[in-house]
């Protein structure tokens, strides 16, 4: 019904003719028999365009998108100028693929190379690829890095980083024969006496996450001179936006930043896609996974871009490569670059300020209503965790009857946080939402 | 016009800016530690709106994708991408994926009716959609077979067989998934040598990833036999789904004894390709798999939604939440629109272009196998190597015609190969442009192989020096000077 094959009746017979046919079923002849589908596909027939969109309209009537949303825990919604998603989609750059052919792609090319620059800026790092799947992906590709440079196989990955991550990190090392050994955490950070103790000779590499998933602030320094100390590289997963204000991981000691950029600019998507950054230092940027782009000349001095390191990768190295990366994120990272274009030094830092202040401002606002109570007196970016006085998941109901989805319930993460939410506030809620969410909860806590 | 676009870091001026933002209008608060601060702001752009709009106006000015014209890039399938699509995925973008599930039930929906089409469209029983593209599902699926045989007990099985003509992520992928590759020589026919198979396929054997049709564009005729002799070694059966454009509807890799398949979702349904991504590698599996698959399953009862993350056996995650969601919604808005015939006929014109193609072109370029082809047809540009013309001089020369080149130098089984993939979206009008294009190059080269050396010549730039830039790495604009 709804098809885009072009081609009309006579063009198809002409082709036919062509190539020495006369019905279409002849180009799948050498297709045996016995493994032929018999019958049409178990799918429904086609729809127009105007049945599709109401089927998917009927959809997405069912989810709800209309709330004040104050959930992070990994996925963020901010603001976005109009302008960012427009440039980013632009016909040039949506359907075209990676840039094999330079000349052709000099546009593309060069919005990487700037996307680059900006994650080195941001992390303050030599070098950034041009991304990966998303965070998570990127701390496993991180982990690899730190194998190969260190011959070592155990990576020491504190139980502050994001809990998503470090099942994807087992999951990596599981089939890489290496080994995830977590550290325990005080006070809502990692415990750095614990991290100094199981830094052995073995490990290869330490990760943390600045802000944690709990909202906190690391001494990441710290985590840095103890990782360094045992000879292993300090990997750090930091949130782009808290770079704004924060300092850069690689001005803390990070050997590689990581992390995922779907909050520079890009929607909530129910999850996905983001995009992983990875960045590094000079050592260690030829052990970096997937598409780099790399600035050159032509035959005229004139400049121009192209994909570089290429003997790093799965289509020239195969089963030697750093990694098996060939598809990445790149839309998402284009975004996040316009984005970061958008926002410049200072919109960024204004964005990372709203977030904080405003945070700080509903922690202050929940501690003072009866019954809420600090998880840890830890300095915060912002997200916090606090014990609530009712069941977080009859409380994100009764906030979701007034138009608001509270907080993460951090139960789900594990039974000794029963109770406990973390929320999130980004300059996108502002403070009439941030009011009548503790109203809200005011009003619960009676 | 050949003109250098500056770089974003060359436009603007310090203060000057796109977005503002309000005032927090709540009480100030004490800042973080000042260790934990930024001493010096990033060196990010400084430039107002228009000049913003105007850079990525002009970079994208400068991009060639499938919206700009044709590009037949072999093993990626550029189809048109349908805009549809796009306002389809846009209807959940600001659905967060740890809000309560009975708030999600349209997006769980959909992800669970996509699940269901693909095993109607591959013959597997059970799907994740987890995977973020090909490679990874790669690795996902590389991650079930070990999980498997763990669970059988056959911890000795460390060999993943991989025949030379495969795309390089399969053996990386084994690789990263802990496999010893064992890389088999394909016959003369350009498919799989059941001899050379069955002298591969050991006790040590996990498996074998392959791709039906392989990157020849040929369909392995004998892929039963093929399973038999992976199966009968112990081993399982992975299928590079990459090239699924070419039999949908015909036949499909769970009836030709595949275990596990991955879909190209940005190849095969029509996802757009991003500048090289996000894409999308859901993975299938037979039934006697599905407990490996990762968490959180998406299930259905009563018509009612939801995540069970209590698959025992899981080998966990492979990415945070449920896969590249909005990707995905593209390709179920793919599938509704086509439906089961659209669906067909889609694959029956993409073999039908890839072999019109090829018809117009095997007197003047060799072709890499004898007879029709699938979905795409590998030729050899070695007839003109006499005029010392090479397979990446075609490739520039294209350029110049305003036509993306082939996929070259892959497979790295044929010499000077040059990988055509029309895709079923494509005029007879284009084909014939293309093919005239192609034949024209191939005369030039006996009268003119200079000026194809020196392609391309229209483009912004001439040929860049790929050396240089690997040997001394420009990876970032210059950083700022540091101050005092």
């Amino acid at each position: 019904m709804g098809g885009y094959v072009p081609a009309a009746r006579r063009e198809i017979q002409e082709m036919l003719g062509a190539v020495g046919l006369s019905d279409v079923n002849e180009l799948f002849a050498e297709i045996p028999e016995e493994i032929r589908l018999q019958g049409p596909l178990g799918l429904p027939a086609g729809m127009t365009e105007a049945e599709m969109l109401a089927e998917m309209r009927r959809m997405a009537g069912n989810t709800r998108q209309d709330c004040a949303v104050f959930l992070g825990a990994g996925a963020y919604r901010r603001f976005v100028p109009a302008c960012v998603p427009d440039l980013a989609n632009q016909g040039a750059f949506l359907t075209a693929y990676t840039p094999y052919q330079p000349e052709m792609s000099q546009g593309l090319l060069q919005a990487m190379f700037e996307y680059q620059t900006m994650i080195c800026e941001l992390t303050g790092m030599d070098a950034a690829n041009a991304s990966v799947y998303d965070g998570a992906t990127a701390a496993a590709e991180a982990m690899l890095m730190a194998r190969a440079a260190t011959g070592r196989s155990t990576i020491l990955v504190s139980r502050a980083v994001n809990p998503q991550t470090a099942v994807v990190l087992e999951a990596y090392a599981d089939a890489a024969g290496m080994r995830v050994v977590p550290v325990s955490m005080y006070g809502g950070r990692t415990h750095l006496k614990k991290l100094f103790e199981a830094a052995g000779e073995d490990v290869c590499a330490v990760l943390l996450q600045q802000p944690n998933f709990f909202g906190c602030l690391e001494e990441v320094h710290e985590a840095g001179r103890i990782a360094h100390a045992a000879g292993a590289l300090l990997v750090v997963s930091a949130g782009p936006v808290s770079l704004g204000m924060l300092a850069a991981p690689g001005a803390l000691g990070a050997d590689i930043a990581v992390g995922d950029a779907q909050e520079l600019g890009s929607d909530l998507n129910f999850g996905g896609p983001g995009a992983g950054y990875m960045a590094a230092k000079q050592e260690y940027l030829r052990r970096l996974p997937g598409r780099i782009v790399g600035q050159t000349k032509d035959g005229d001095g004139r400049r121009g871009f192209v994909l570089t390191l290429q003997a790093r990768e799965q289509h020239i190295r195969r089963e030697k490569a750093s990694s098996n990366i060939c598809s990445n994120e790149a839309h998402t990272a284009l975004t996040a670059a316009v984005y970061l274009a958008a926002m410049g030094p200072e919109g960024l830092y204004e964005a990372a300020k709203l977030s904080h202040d405003r945070a700080h401002y509903l922690h202050g606002r929940i501690l003072e209503i009866g019954g809420f109570m600090d998880l840890w007196p830890t300095p915060f970016f912002n997200e916090f965790a606090v014990r609530a006085p009712v069941n977080p998941g009859l409380m994100n109901e009764r906030l979701l009857k007034k138009g608001i989805i509270g907080g993460y319930d951090l139960g789900r993460v594990d039974e000794k946080y029963e109770n406990a939410v973390l929320f999130c506030v980004t300059e996108a809620n502002d403070r009439a939402q941030i009011d009548a969410l503790v109203r809200e909860l005011e009003a619960m806590a009676k | 016009m050949k003109r250098d676009v500056r770089l974003i870091f060359e436009r603007g001026a310090p203060g000057r800016r796109t977005a503002a933002l309000p005032n927090s209008g709540v009480p100030g608060c004490e800042p973080p530690p000042a260790r934990m601060l930024r001493r010096r702001p990033p060196a990010l752009p400084e430039v107002a709106e228009v000049e913003l709009v105007r850079h990525y106006t002009a970079l994208a000015r400068r991009s060639h994708g499938v919206d700009d014209g044709f590009y037949p890039l072999g093993s990626c399938t550029m189809k048109y991408s349908p805009r549809r699509n796009e306002r389809a995925a846009e209807m959940f973008s600001g659905l967060h994926p740890l809000q309560d599930e009975r708030t999600a039930q349209g997006a769980l929906e959909a992800l669970w009716r996509l699940e269901r089409s693909l095993c109607a469209l591959t013959g597997m029983d059970a799907f994740t959609l987890q995977p973020a593209a090909g490679a990874h599902g790669e690795l996902l699926g590389l991650m079930l077979m070990r999980a498997w045989h763990a669970h059988n007990g056959e911890t000795g099985r460390n060999v993943v067989i991989v025949p030379d003509s495969a795309h390089g992520t399969n053996p990386a992928s084994a690789a990263m998934a802990g496999y010893r590759v064992r890389e088999i020589k394909s016959g003369d026919d350009g498919r799989v040598d059941l001899g050379a198979l069955r002298q591969a396929a050991g006790d040590d054997v996990a498996g074998m990833m392959l791709t039906n049709p392989n990157t020849l564009g040929l369909f392995e005729t004998d892929i039963l036999g093929i399973a038999d002799v992976v199966h009968g070694a112990g081993g399982l059966m992975y299928c590079d789904g990459a090239n699924l454009n070419a039999v949908m509807g015909i036949a499909r890799p769970g009836d030709m004894g595949f275990d596990i398949v991955h879909v190209n979702v940005h190849k095969t349904l029509s996802a757009p390709h991003g500048g090289g991504g996000p894409g999308a590698g859901p993975v299938g599996v037979k039934r006697f798999l599905e407990p490996y698959l990762p968490v959180p399953a998406v299930r259905e009862a009563g018509g009612v939604f939801s995540l069970d993350y209590g698959r025992e056996r899981s080998v966990g995650r492979v990415k945070a939440f449920y896969g590249n969601f909005a990707v995905l919604v593209k390709a179920l808005a793919y599938i509704l629109t086509l439906g089961a015939d659209g669906l067909k006929e889609a694959s029956e014109h993409a073999v039908l272009n890839a072999n019109y193609v090829l018809n117009g072109l095997k007197d003047v370029y060799r072709p890499a196998a004898e007879g029709p082809c699938m979905h795409e047809c590998v030729l050899s540009a070695d007839p003109l190597a006499p005029f010392g013309v090479r397979a990446l001089d075609v490739a520039k020369a294209l350029i110049d015609e305003g036509v993306h080149p082939p996929t070259i130098y892959f497979p790295l089984i044929v010499k000077e190969a040059l990988m055509i993939e029309p895709t079923e979206t494509e005029t007879k009008e284009t084909l014939d442009a293309f093919i005239e294009a192609m034949r024209g190059i191939a005369k030039q080269a006996r009268d003119d192989p200079e000026s194809l050396r020196s392609a391309p010549h229209t483009a912004p730039v001439g040929r860049l020096d790929e050396t240089g830039a690997a040997r001394k790495p420009v990876l970032r604009a210059q950083p700022p000077e540091e101050e005092g």
